[in-house]
């Protein structure tokens, strides 16, 4: 037993992961239509874990402790409340709790650990349907699977707790009215489900990473989260696969970045004046080993080209030794794999490096007129850094200050402002 | 199909201090059930608390029931089958009938709605 002060603190994330295992359990049990009760009976487990450990101190194995309270209260909601709530039992795995002959043992099987680790990436499945949009999947990942309060999740979004709530009620009643259950697809269905569920988590990632979100907290805890649900991922057999692999290859390289980003105030540091020895060597070293495990079986995912990419820069002694080349050829093979214009965009930065600007500029002739591109503010901050570098001066303000214009985000703001002061 | 309940007598279990045969059996009675409700033939059922009251005038309640033993009603089921026999069929397969429990089926009556 510990007893510790800041019990708050001490279970903050131990809750997170427990909260998301007990929901995927609970919908298996009551069905995703009723929701509401799933949560319920989460928060009463958290709650009750809160209010005795305050007193007892925190028991040897907590998460088994709160999983043993959400099967009781959960057995007792079935005994005493099942005519309260719609619990569906038509079908012969919902049958075996409605009645005491197996009602404990069905329990029993419910709360084993593969029997957990199978509903949480079924939950995941289920969170990442093909026909709820990518922002509601992200959203409702959050919130189910890594105990996300609606107020923490607006805060990951930077948007209100109420387009939150509405984005989350959207998802509910897609669950409700399609009947989902928290299951993992059939192999036949596998591989393209899979997919879904990788861009999901890399969109995730990519929320805790992104420069525009200002609390590093904030940041840390969803980078945490996705690398935790991908880990999940690479656990079990069916999703354990090289793309799996390349996608927690990308995020070990990229999170071992995450401390050169940023200035104490929030600064934006430039990958060219990042100090490469604050980058975190043990978080590189395990993406090599998933990188390693990646290149198995024949399938190239653009996550192992951006893998590969991130790899170079992780690897590079300085920012004029990198490899450019090599990152060069894995940009062309991305765009083999898809016609993303941001996609040319980043490669142009890479072209820039290697065959100078009038190539870089050269080869963004392609997407001048690129509608989404044109209102992208990094379209018009790269097309400043080119035209600097050609000694363009005013072509480089005017773009710099469109950049400005184009984005939200403070720290981009003051960044871009410094640019146009140093050109 | 019809539905039917069946009242079980008597707690039919190994006559043994075994925990593991204890175990053994009621896995059996799991297994035979979950097999029930995979075919579909199940509907209900619950086992009952061997103490009971027994009402027998609107004066004389006695606080157990009259019959004993293996006439004690130990549970039920509700079995859905095509027909009486049918039902019998499947109630063979209870782990208990060997170990003397016996087992009521009765069709559920529907009364005709005129």
């Amino acid at each position: 037993m510990t007893t510790s002060p800041n019990i708050h603190q001490a279970v903050n994330h131990l809750f997170r992961q427990a909260s998301g295992k007990m929901v995927a359990v609970l919908v298996k049990i009551f069905g995703a239509e009723n929701y509401t009760l799933v949560e319920d009976v989460v928060q009463d487990a958290l709650l009750s874990g809160l209010e005795t450990w305050k007193l007892n101190g925190i028991p040897d194995n907590p998460e088994a402790w709160l999983f043993r309270v959400a099967r009781n209260k959960a057995i007792d909601i079935i005994r005493r409340k099942k005519h309260q709530y719609n619990i569906d039992f038509s079908s012969p795995e919902q049958l075996s709790p409605s009645t005491e002959y197996t009602l404990a043992s069905t329990f029993d099987q419910y709360w084993q650990d593969q029997a957990i680790r199978d509903d949480f990436l079924g939950m995941m499945f289920a969170c990442c349907h093909p026909d709820i949009s990518p922002e509601n999947q992200v959203t409702f990942i959050l919130k189910s699977l890594c105990g996300f309060s609606t107020r923490e999740v607006a805060r990951a979004f930077l948007t209100s707790e109420d387009t939150i709530s509405k984005r989350l009620y959207r998802t509910k009643e897609f669950f409700r009215t399609n009947d989902i259950r928290p299951v993992i697809p059939p192999p036949a269905q596998l591989s393209g489900r899979l997919d879904a569920v990788l861009n999901s988590l890399y969109l995730l990632f990519n929320e805790g990473y992104s420069a525009t979100q200002h609390e590093q907290l904030v940041r840390e805890d969803i980078i945490a989260q996705a690398i935790y649900l991908c880990q999940s991922l690479l656990d079990h057999e069916h999703t354990r696969q090289p793309r799996t692999s390349a996608l927690m290859a990308l995020f070990c390289f990229h999170a071992a970045r995450i401390h050169s980003r940023l200035q104490s105030d929030g600064t934006i540091i430039p990958l060219s004046q990042q100090d490469r020895r604050q980058w975190d060597k043990a978080l590189i070293a395990s993406g090599n080993e998933w990188l390693n495990k990646a290149a198995s079986g024949t399938a190239l995912s653009p996550f192992h080209l951006e893998a590969a990419i991130a790899y170079e820069h992780c690897i590079a002694p300085g920012y004029a030794a990198t490899n450019w080349k090599m990152i060069l050829a894995y940009y062309d093979a991305l765009l083999q794999l898809t016609k993303d214009p941001v996609i040319l965009l980043n490669r142009s930065v890479a072209l820039l490096e290697y065959a100078g600007a009038p190539a870089a500029l050269q080869s963004l002739e392609v997407v001048q007129s690129h509608r989404q591109l044109n209102r992208y503010y990094l379209y018009h901050a790269v097309l400043g850094e080119i035209y600097k570098r050609m000694n363009e001066k005013d072509k480089a303000v005017a773009s710099f200050e469109q950049a400005r214009q184009l984005t939200t985000a403070q720290q981009e703001q003051q960044f871009l402002t410094a640019k146009i002061a140093d050109t | 199909m019809q539905e039917f309940l069946v009242i079980i007598r008597g707690d039919g279990r190994p006559n043994t201090d075994s925990a593991q045969d204890m175990q053994q059996h009621l896995q059996n009675w799991q297994h035979w059930l979950h097999e029930l409700m995979a075919s579909g033939n199940y509907v209900g059922g619950q086992n009952l608390e061997s103490e009971g009251l027994t009402v027998l005038n609107s004066t004389t309640v006695t606080d157990r029931p009259l019959a004993e033993g293996k006439e004690l009603i130990a549970g039920y089921l509700v079995l859905r089958a095509s027909n009486a026999a049918a039902a019998a069929e499947l109630v063979k397969g209870c782990p208990s009938l060997p170990y003397g429990s016996t087992f009521e089926i009765r069709a559920i009556r529907q009364l005709h709605l005129s």
